[in-house]
């Protein structure tokens, strides 16, 4: 499982004077899922299309087991790709439409075996006749995931795979897609913009802003070690707060609050101003010596909620069960853990 | 409940002026009530000039398909296609074939490449030939100029196809390992069949009421249209009454083989979005290679335009063994305007058109209003009485209402039209309802009911709903239509040509007697005006 997959190597694209995407270098091993994320415009579509060669690069390379793809169109690298609107064809039934890429020397029998393997796989068996216009979202979702894998290619892509669906159905296919892909085992990569489906779907999340790689890493290392104050902010919720950095790994706020904090900012030195982002179920509501605030608001989920506290350092926001605090209160608020970043780093 | 007379009264209009003329002629053919005969489609049926007819209409009209395919289809993947500088304007430039009437078509043609045309003028001057290299006349000529004018069915189609398209089904073919040329057969071509398939069944059945060319150059060819118009004129009735009718019973039969053909054509894309298709082609080499095709793709095509242009400048007498005109002036133009009988048949035409327009937008919004409000039934049957005439020849339905109309019974429906200024109208108004009525029932069809439904919530009327919601959204449908409607009405020539006297004679019919006259510069000048009106018509129909 180590073995290398998809290697990126110093990507950048421009479209006129727009960078779309800056020195992006990124490996992902053999067999892995990787998602890419970040908001609108972050260049994670514009990345993709790099990978499937849709787009040549103005400058780096796309390694794939360890055979240098960049001067490959699409049709020659043979990347199975998942359409943001399926790109399924009309005037083909779901069998069709599943072996259209196949080998077209194979034989009959084996294509359709081949076919039957893949419909099997997103349990699609014997909607081969079907006609695709036919189906629902969710099975034509499904038809071009087994479009995709069929031709058994190299590398799987995925352009915002689940948006297409509603809620209630991007949940199920979620948890299908994942175990399809598990039995695949196909190196992957797939862009979204919903941290939920990059945590739940990929064993790496590369966070993409303005066109450059924010960070690389697992989903619990990018929820837990955000490097950059923007990560922090985008991968999940954080209030941030302005600090001071002490020598024994807290940050002070205001004049006596201290709470515990971490950094992978090496150059931070005692007395530095830095910003503090806290997770909201890291806040705690303390007795006495903490943050002082006053509740302003509550957003209920059911089980828990999420209160704004404003502080005379900004709105802080504190995950706590439905009735720990009501709106109106005047708490004072401790953090259990905190990230710091050098006060210039957005 | 009270507005059904309404729905029948459209119904029984659309059922008088479109079906009851060719049920007649269709009953003239086997001699009508109380002289029932097959002798006519007997005696026909052994004339081996009406069976080559026949056979010239059909194979002419497939070969037309087939050329006109060739052109138009490439060309729309062209323009559509490839990113390059001029690629808008040369694309609309391209499309310029539309606003030649018939008749201006063929005689530009002829005088670019006739054997006196431009091309044989210089083809002759350069081999050193005492006369003209070749004769433009025969099916050579007529496909030559069916392939022309008619190819812009499949350029326009195509493109709106392509337009259509979803870029991600040509990237997921790629994708899948597709080269460009397996994308083309086995993905685009398959998913354009709905567009290629219509503008088949278009050109078919223009081609086969074709009556401009056959007539001009057909010389020993035969067509159908041409042999109806000559037994017509030879006083042999009957024979036309049973040529109009074979042709009529072709028309259908080629209607029903290309919807048979197009049945499955319905390949809607699912999903959602749509990027475009077009792609730049980066390099600057590419762009302008492309760019200097397109223009010359826009040369070649306009050449026809450009040399009705020049001929219309000729002064009477001045061009005759030269390989240029000698003189230029405006000196046409004037007479068209300063000649009264020169000016009457552009009046006329104008006026004609004009009233034919109104008339079909008329019928057309009382059409489209029943059809979205009716039930199925009724909706159906306007539906396909709105498109019967489309499928009639021209010379057929010229031949069915000079039948209908040349006799005084009230009673019946029929009175007597034939030589009065309205049968012209009358003619052009029938010919044009399924143009105007496609776009209008289109816009009806494309109006929200909700709107009306909020208009009437907050207190409007029906008849300011009508004036202030419902018509401004169906002003663009409306113009189309009638813009659509008022050119072809204006250049008609097929049914002018049985149908017109000498008062009311239209411009078509002033350019044919003016060739006849050998007075090519007033017939080219005509024709620019009718090329110009027909741009201007469609200029209009295009605005927002």
């Amino acid at each position: 499982m180590t073995e290398e997959g998809l290697v990126l190597s110093g990507l950048v694209k421009r479209f006129g004077d727009h960078v779309a995407v800056r020195d992006v270098s990124l490996t992902v091993p053999h067999g892995r899922v990787l998602a890419l994320l970040g908001p609108s415009g972050s260049g994670k579509t514009t990345t993709l299309r790099l990978i499937a060669g849709f787009e040549r690069p103005d400058a780096g390379h796309v390694t794939v087991n360890g055979k240098d793809v960049t001067g490959l169109g699409p049709a020659q690298r043979r990347f199975g790709m998942v359409f943001q609107n399926y790109a399924l064809f009309p005037h083909l039934d779901v069998a069709q439409n599943v072996a259209f890429g196949l080998d077209r020397s194979l034989s009959r029998e084996d294509r359709s075996r081949r076919v039957a393997e893949a419909l099997a796989l997103v349990d699609l068996a014997g909607f081969e006749s079907r006609r695709v216009t036919e189906l629902s979202g969710g099975q034509q979702q499904r038809v071009a995931v087994a479009r995709a894998v069929a031709p058994a290619p190299a590398v799987l892509l995925f352009d915002e795979p689940l948006s297409n669906l509603d809620p209630a159905l991007r949940e199920r296919t979620r948890r299908e897609l994942r175990a399809a892909l598990d039995q695949v085992g196909v190196t992957t990569v797939f862009v979204t913009h919903e941290q939920e489906e990059a945590f739940l779907l990929g064993d790496l999340v590369a966070v993409l802003r303005d066109g450059a790689l924010e960070q690389l890493a697992t989903p619990p290392e990018l929820y837990e070690a955000p490097r950059t104050r923007f990560v922090a902010g985008f991968v999940g919720r954080a209030s941030e707060l302005p600090g001071t950095w002490l020598a024994d790994g807290r940050v002070r706020i205001g004049d006596s609050v201290t709470w515990p904090s971490s950094t992978l900012d090496d150059t931070l030195q005692p007395g530095d101003d830095v910003i503090v982002a806290v997770r909201p179920e890291a806040m705690t509501v303390a007795d006495q010596g903490g943050l002082p605030g006053i509740v302003r608001d509550r957003r209920y989920t059911g089980a828990r909620a999420f209160f704004d506290v404003e502080t005379a350092h900004g709105s802080v926001e504190v995950e706590a069960s439905v009735h720990a605090i009501a709106i109106g209160d005047h708490v004072t608020l401790d953090a259990r853990t905190s990230r710091a970043f050098r006060g210039a780093d957005a | 409940m009270k507005r059904r007379p309404l729905g029948l009264m459209i119904t029984a209009l659309l059922v008088w002026l479109v079906v009851y003329p060719i049920v007649l002629v269709l009953l003239e053919s086997v001699g009508g009530p109380g002289r029932w005969t097959l002798d006519h489609f007997r005696q026909a049926s052994t004339d081996s000039l009406a069976w080559s007819a026949l056979w010239g209409s059909v194979w002419i009209s497939f070969a037309s398909v087939v050329f006109a395919a060739a052109i138009g289809v490439p060309l729309g993947f062209f323009f559509e296609w490839f990113v390059f500088p001029g690629r808008r304007l040369l694309g609309a430039l391209v499309a310029l074939p539309a606003v030649l009437p018939p008749l201006v078509g063929v005689i530009a043609f002829d005088f670019l490449y006739g054997g006196t045309g431009f091309v044989g003028r210089v083809t002759s001057s350069v081999l050193g030939l005492e006369g003209s290299p070749w004769r433009l006349q025969g099916w050579p000529a007529i496909l030559l100029v069916h392939a022309y004018s008619m190819y812009v069915y499949f350029y326009l189609f195509t493109r709106a196809g392509l337009a259509k398209l979803d870029a991600s089904m040509i990237e997921a073919a790629q994708a899948l390992g597709c080269t460009t040329r397996e994308t083309i057969r086995r993905v685009i071509l398959p998913l354009l069949r709905p567009q290629i398939g219509a503008a088949a069944l278009l050109t078919f059945m223009t081609s086969l009421g074709s009556f401009s060319a056959p007539y001009i150059f057909g010389g020993g060819f035969r067509v159908m249209t041409t042999q109806i118009v000559n037994s017509k004129l030879n006083g042999d009735t009957s024979r036309a009454m049973v040529e109009t009718a074979a042709l009529a019973a072709i028309a259908f039969a080629g209607l029903l083989m290309f919807r048979y053909v197009n049945r499955t054509g319905s390949v809607a894309a699912v999903g959602k979005g749509a990027a475009s298709v077009a792609r730049d082609l980066g390099h600057p080499f590419a762009r302008w290679l492309t760019a200097v095709l397109g223009w010359g793709f826009a040369v070649v095509l306009l050449l026809p335009h450009i040399t009705l242009l020049i001929v219309s400048l000729v002064p009477f007498g001045t061009w005759t063994t030269q390989l240029f005109p000698p003189a230029y002036s405006l000196g046409n133009y004037v007479q068209l305007v300063t000649e009264p009988e020169r000016l009457r048949p552009l009046l006329n035409s104008l006026w004609m058109a004009a009233a034919a327009t109104a008339g079909a937008i008329g019928l057309a919004l009382w059409a489209g209003r029943t059809i979205v409000q009716r039930k199925a039934a009724l909706r159906n049957v306007v539906d396909g009485l709105l498109n019967v005439p489309w499928a009639v020849p021209g010379t057929v339905l010229a031949i069915a209402l000079s039948t209908t109309f040349s006799v005084f019974a009230p009673w019946v429906g029929r009175f007597v039209l034939v030589g009065t200024a309205l049968i012209l109208p009358l003619a052009y108004l029938i010919r044009n309802v399924p143009i105007a009525a496609g776009s209008v029932v289109a816009g009806f069809r494309q109006l929200d009911p909700s709107l009306e439904e909020a208009a009437a919530s907050l207190g409007a009327s029906r008849l300011r709903t009508l004036a202030r919601v419902t018509a401004p959204m169906l002003r663009p449908a409306i113009l189309a239509g009638g813009a659509l409607a008022f050119a072809t009405a204006i250049g008609d020539f097929v049914t002018s040509i049985v149908l017109y006297t000498f008062d009311t004679r239209p411009i078509s019919m002033e350019i044919f007697l003016a060739l006849r006259d050998a007075d090519v510069g007033v017939a080219a000048a005509y024709g620019v005006v009718l090329m110009c009106i027909s741009a201007a018509a469609m200029a209009v129909g295009t605005t927002r």
